[in-house]
Order: structure tokens, then C-alpha cells, then sequence
């Protein structure tokens, strides 16, 4: 390495600590107040029985019923989720890259569901679509005749990962639509004079060009969607039972319906081991599609 | 100090600058509030206080219920001292009064009349007869009917129905082609939701929570029968998806005249007689809250109170205006403004000696009755060492209570009998109770 390059190096370092230490405090205090808060028997409604709990919230939150369930319906979530957004995202998208009159209109429709606050579209979909008495889908039910649906009650996650995958498909969408653009144009025609079928074109050239996008699309939105809980808040609190509680909801629960500090904190840590583990299996796995140029 | 110093003086100048413009208000009260219609109500009259006293200004914190529970308790348990007047229910009062987190009220006004207090009432805010806080409304829990239905079928609503009438009824009225609903209640799951009534109808099945040893009881006979009576009856006769129901939502059913009965608190019989809210004002009937084997906690006494917290620095300017807040005065206000129905029910004896009151209200007499029959002090048919009707008024309630209402919304749900789930839910209050150190 040349001394010049090793001065600029140690100069970008010097001009991006202020920031990165910034990062750091704002996530270091919080991290400690919790690792603090999670070994101590802390329940707010009785605050004056304070003490040295050790690892007892761990095994108490950990060994509860609801933890295992939890995980379940996290990943269960997160997967559906992702299953659709990356499968229609791409079929929609390469429908759309097609030349036609009002496109700009079109996707213009395709990505503002993604604007919307997740607790406006749940409460949307909640009262207006999904409501088993008075929704649009009931109404359309019984006007061919069938008993509409109780979403909430009989597809509780189901109804939950559609409103979640309504909100994340124009994520998707957006990505893959500007990547399509980037697509070589020339290699496409050439394909199409040597008789390929659109099909053959689809699988052998539009879907590698995807690989790198559906890359950046499972992690980023892998992040977000472990921690979903807007939209599980405002349509079915968790429930029927614990149908639809995910690890973020359960902890919720013990935080400010059970007012329980002690075991809320042991279950944030065990949240952010969580997600971290998932986060580095994702790396290992879509991690070489972006790096690899 | 005869030193200039410029910084204090620069500081006072931009607090001028940005003052309110309310230099004369001496004492600044933050109430924390729920957004109920009654409290939405309350925010509107206060001018009247605040014209009798100008030195006090008001400053209101309305939210949701779960949102105003989360900010208060961390509140009062963290010692923060944010607030001077909190809107608590008859659950925190008894807690907090005994932790000394809030003032003990006496000394009131000569005006105040607190013996006009309904003593049931009472009794759910005090702490060995000492007064905690004072409440701004009560409500049972009573039956509402649709007259017109019940007429049409040539049925007759007892005025003390049994849960097997009740039960019959739904069966005859039960119409969902026409989107009529036999039965409304409940389904929602949260300690102050379906565990309210859930708890009535365990209690009047002969159930309990615990024991006298402080043992839960879920996997008794009673409870079994009871959970499993109310999942088959609102599952069979009651309206589609009835686990994501609670107060608000099947109030929006009866409304729309989409319920035949409907179980439930009686401050909502002013909304269910309201012409510009509901589409059957004048047709709805009221009768007490279905019974089983025994009346005793058959129906539920909740009460929305006004306390003035240990960590406030105005205790005695707010107390002041709770006093105002909850007196007789002010009950006479709202009538004056909102019509004489809409006073405060269940608080005061003196409103059910009002006969002009008792005409205008049709739903009074059974709101009356339900607050008198709720003794908290004894609320089951066997002994238990807890107080209050539908909840115990023990800190860890809550967190059991939530975990209840979540397993029996899913029974609900499920449609499937709740033995298992019963059983699965007893072994986890136990554990909870185990930890609290109730039991060994």
C-alpha cells in the first residue's frame, strides 16, 4: 500500500468516527440498560419487590408456551411473506417492463400501497375489506351466494401475511422494475431471432439479471418483517389464542400488558439474537450474489 | 446576588418569549385521561372550573385505554410525577392506595356529600374503608334485548333471565340470512375485555379464580362448564368472527340492529338509545345479566375513578378539582348541557332518587340494581381471599388476566371444546402465581 493511499485511509477514519461512535452510544445504553433490566425480578405493578433475578427470566421466557409458538409464526410469517413479494414481484414487474399505453400510470398504482402507515392499511383491510359482517369481501361472497369468510377468526395468519405482502409486494416491485430496465435489450433480441420462447427468455436471461435485486430484496425486507407488529397490533392483538403472536407481539404482551421489565428485556435479547442469527444465515446464503460482480 | 449573570436573565427572556400567554395560572394540573365519551365530556365542561378558579390552568393527556394504563403505571411505579389527576379504574385504586402511591382522600368539601357515594362503589376504591379515589362513573354489566324481535317471535324477556333462557332465545332469534345475530358478546381477548364477562359467567356457574390458597381454578367443573357454555353458545348464535369482538365492535352490531341480546356494560345504554348513533333507539329492552346457580358475581361492577398521585407537587389543587369533577354539581351540569340521561350513572345515590331522571332513563333501574348486587368484598359463592367481581385486585391480575382472554379467544375461535385449553391455561397461571410467591 502506497503512503498516500494509507493517509487518505486514516483521514476517512478520522472523519467518519464522530458518526459511527454516535451509532454506537445510541445503540450501547439502551443494549446495557436491557442486559441490566433482564437479570432483575422487575414487574412495574409491584416495583418495591426488586431483585437479583440471574438468568431466571431467561428460562421463565424461554420455556413459556408462547415462546416456541412465537418463533413459529415469526418464521412462518417471514417466510410467506417473502415466498410472495419475490414470486409475484417478479411476474408482475416483467409484465409491466412491457411497452404499453397508461404504463407510467400503472406502476404508479403498483408502488403507492407502500406509502401507506401500516396501521392505516391494516385498519383498511381490517374494517373495510375483511370484516366478515359488513366488508367488501363478505358483500362480494354473498352476492354469488357463499357465507363469507371470518378472516380474523378462521385464517388469523393467513390474513395477517396478505396485509403484510399487500404493504412489501411495491418494495419489491420497485427494486425489480428499475433493474429490468438495465436489462441488455440487444441480448433479448438476438435471443428472440434465434427462436427463443418468451418463456426460455424469461428463465435463461431475465431471471439471472435478478438474482442480485431478489438478493437485496429477501434481506432487506427479512429485517423489517422480523419485526412486524403494527399490523398484528391493529387486526387480531395476537390472537385467536396466540395464533398470530410473533416474537416482537410477545414481548410486547409481557412489556405493557403484563408490565413485566425483567422478562420483556430477557425476551428483546432473545428477539435480537434472533434476528442477528437470521441475518448472518441470509448473508452466507444471498451474500455472494452481491458481492460477486 | 447583586451579580449580573447573563445567562439566567437571557433564559428568562426567552421564556417569555415562549410562555403561553397564561402568566396568571398559578398552579398548571396535568390530567391523564381515557377517551371515553363520558371523560371527552368532562375535557368540554371544565371551563366552567376554570372560570370559578382562573389561577389554575388545565392540561389534558387523552388516550386510549391500554395507552393511558402503559403511561400511568410506568409513571407511578417509576416515581415520575408527570401527572396530578389519573383516570384509574377500580382496579389500580385498592393497588396503588396501598402502596401509598396515591393520596388518601379526606377532608372533602362541605358541599361534596361523600355518603351519597353508592357503597359498592366505594368500597372498590378504598383501602380499609379509606378512600383512594373518587368515581366519576360505575357500570354493571346488564342484558339488552330487541323488543321488536322478541315481540315478533311471541317471546318475553324475564326481568332475572337464567343463561339457559338466554341460550333458548338466541336459538329462536338467530337469523344470519337476514344478518340478525342471536347473541353479541365479547370475544376480544384482554383482561378488561372478554375476561370481564367470561369472569361473570363463571362466577355465576359457582366458579372462582383461586382458592382460599390462592390456587387457580381453571381446570374446576364450574369453570370447564361455564368457558365451555359461553364458546358454544356466542359460537353457534352469536355473529361471524365473534373472537375479534369487544366492547366497541359489538356495540357498532347492536346499532345497527344486527344483535337480538347483547351482554354487556350498562354505560352503554345511553349510546344503544341514542337516536343519532344507533338505528333501534326506541326499541331496545333492558333486563339484568343472565344468571346460573347463583346471582353472586353475576354481574360485574367496573368504575372509572379520578385519584391524585403521591408524587404530585398540587395535591390539594387537585383534589380540588376531582372533588369538582365527581360532585353532585357536576352531574347537574351535564344534565343542564347534554339532557338529564346523560349524567354520570352509577355513581351517586342521590341520581336514583331523582325521579325526573329515573323517567327519563329507561336503562336506570337495571343499571342500579346490577351496581347494588356487585359486592365486591364477597364476589364468588365460595370464599376466595381476593377482592373485586370479575378481576382480583392483585398486581399480577393483569399479566393472568391477558393470558386467559388470549386462550379462550382461541377456544373461541377454534369452536373446539376448551377442556385442554383450560387445563393447558391453569398450569400457566400457576406458574405465575409461583413465581409471585403465592404459592409454593
Amino acid at each position: 500500500m502506497s503512503e498516500v493511499a494509507r493517509e487518505s485511509r486514516r483521514a476517512g477514519r478520522l472523519t467518519a468516527s464522530p458518526a459511527i461512535l454516535l451509532l454506537l452510544v445510541w445503540m450501547i445504553v439502551p443494549l446495557a440498560m436491557t442486559l441490566y433490566f433482564s437479570t432483575q425480578n422487575y414487574v412495574l405493578l409491584d416495583p418495591d419487590n426488586r431483585s437479583f433475578a440471574g438468568l431466571e427470566n431467561f428460562s421463565y421466557f424461554l420455556s413459556s408456551d408462547s415462546f416456541l409458538n412465537s418463533l413459529w409464526v415469526t418464521l412462518k410469517l417471514v417466510g410467506s411473506v417473502l415466498a410472495i413479494t419475490v414470486v409475484l414481484g417478479v411476474l408482475i414487474s416483467v409484465l409491466v417492463d412491457a411497452q404499453f399505453p397508461g404504463q407510467g400510470v400503472v406502476r404508479m398504482m403498483l408502488i403507492s400501497p407502500f406509502f401507506i402507515m401500516p396501521t392505516v392499511s391494516a385498519l383498511v383491510w381490517k374494517n373495510l375489506l375483511m370484516n366478515p359482517v359488513s366488508g367488501l369481501f363478505a358483500w362480494l361472497f354473498q352476492l354469488v351466494g357463499l357465507t363469507p369468510i371470518n378472516w380474523f377468526s378462521d385464517w388469523p395468519l393467513l390474513s395477517v401475511v396478505t396485509i403484510v405482502s399487500w404493504e412489501w409486494l411495491p418494495f419489491a416491485i420497485l427494486i425489480f422494475v428499475t433493474s429490468l430496465q438495465s436489462m441488455d435489450q440487444e441480448q433479448k433480441e438476438a435471443a428472440q431471432m434465434d427462436g427463443a420462447t418468451p418463456v426460455s427468455v424469461f428463465r435463461y436471461l431475465t431471471l439471472p439479471h435478478l438474482a442480485r435485486p431478489i438478493a437485496v430484496v429477501v434481506m432487506v425486507e427479512a429485517i423489517f418483517l422480523l419485526n412486524i407488529f403494527a399490523e398484528i397490533f391493529t387486526t387480531t392483538s395476537g390472537g385467536p389464542g396466540d395464533a398470530t403472536t410473533n416474537v416482537p407481539y410477545l414481548v410486547y404482551t409481557q412489556a405493557l400488558l403484563e408490565f413485566d421489565v425483567g422478562t420483556a428485556s430477557a425476551g428483546g435479547l432473545v428477539a435480537v439474537v434472533l434476528a442477528n442469527v437470521v441475518a448472518a444465515v441470509l448473508l452466507k446464503v444471498f451474500g455472494k450474489s452481491l458481492t460477486q460482480a | 446576588m447583586k451579580t449580573f449573570h447573563p445567562a439566567p436573565t437571557a433564559l428568562v427572556g426567552v421564556g417569555l418569549l415562549l410562555g403561553s400567554g397564561s402568566a396568571l395560572a398559578a398552579t398548571t394540573l396535568t390530567i391523564g385521561t381515557v377517551n371515553n365519551g363520558d371523560m371527552i365530556r368532562m375535557q368540554a365542561l371544565a371551563k366552567t372550573y376554570t372560570e370559578q378558579h382562573p389561577d389554575v390552568e388545565l392540561k389534558w393527556v387523552v388516550l386510549e385505554e391500554n395507552t393511558l394504563r402503559q403511561r400511568l403505571t410506568t409513571d407511578i411505579s417509576t416515581g415520575g410525577g408527570q401527572f396530578d389527576v389519573m383516570t384509574i379504574g377500580a382496579y389500580e385504586a385498592p393497588m396503588w392506595g396501598r402502596k401509598n402511591w396515591l393520596m388518601p382522600l379526606e377532608k372533602f368539601t362541605p358541599t361534596y356529600a361523600v355518603d351519597d357515594l353508592m357503597p359498592n362503589v366505594r368500597k372498590q376504591l378504598s383501602v380499609e374503608g379509606k378512600l383512594f379515589a373518587l368515581p366519576f362513573y360505575s357500570e354493571g354489566s346488564i342484558t339488552y334485548y330487541r323488543t321488536d324481535l322478541f315481540a315478533a317471535k311471541g317471546l318475553k324477556m324475564p326481568d332475572e333471565p337464567t343463561w339457559e333462557q338466554v341460550r333458548g332465545f338466541a336459538e329462536k332469534l338467530h337469523d344470519p340470512s337476514k344478518s340478525v345475530y342471536g347473541i353479541c358478546l365479547r370475544g376480544k381477548a384482554g383482561w378488561g375485555e372478554n375476561m370481564a364477562l367470561v369472569s361473570t359467567v363463571v362466577n355465576t356457574y359457582g366458579g372462582r379464580w383461586f382458592d382460599e390458597q390462592w390456587k387457580p381454578q381453571l381446570t374446576t367443573p364450574e369453570w370447564t362448564q361455564a368457558v365451555n357454555f359461553y364458546v358454544d353458545l356466542l359460537g353457534k348464535f352469536g355473529p361471524p368472527g365473534p373472537s375479534s369482538n369487544g366492547f366497541n365492535e359489538n356495540l357498532t352490531l347492536f346499532n345497527a340492529g344486527k344483535c337480538a341480546m347483547w351482554v354487556d356494560a350498562s354505560v352503554a345504554g345511553a349510546f344503544v338509545t341514542d337516536k343519532s348513533q344507533s338505528q333501534v333507539p326506541d326499541k331496545v329492552g333492558f333486563a339484568k345479566a343472565p344468571r346460573a346457580v347463583t346471582p353472586k358475581g353475576s354481574s360485574w361492577l367496573w368504575t372509572w375513578a379520578l385519584a391524585v398521585p403521591s408524587s404530585s407537587k398540587q395535591q390539594q389543587a387537585a383534589f380540588d378539582f376531582i372533588q369538582w369533577a365527581t360532585s353532585k354539581e357536576y352531574g347537574a351540569l351535564v344534565a343542564k348541557k347534554y339532557g338529564i340521561s346523560a349524567m354520570p350513572p352509577g355513581t351517586r345515590l342521590s341520581t336514583y332518587a331523582n325521579a325526573e331522571y329515573m323517567k327519563a332513563t329507561p336503562f336506570a333501574r337495571v343499571t342500579q340494581e346490577a351496581i347494588q348486587t356487585a359486592n365486591p368484598d364477597s364476589p364468588t359463592l365460595k370464599a376466595v381471599p381476593y377482592t373485586g367481581v370479575q378481576f382480583a385486585t392483585i398486581p399480577e391480575f393483569q399479566a393472568i388476566g391477558t393470558l386467559v382472554g388470549k386462550g379462550i379467544s382461541g377456544a373461541l375461535a377454534s369452536g373446539a371444546k376448551a377442556d385442554a385449553e383450560l387445563k393447558s391455561l391453569n398450569s400457566q397461571v400457576e406458574r405465575t402465581m409461583k413465581r409471585a410467591g403465592y404459592i409454593k
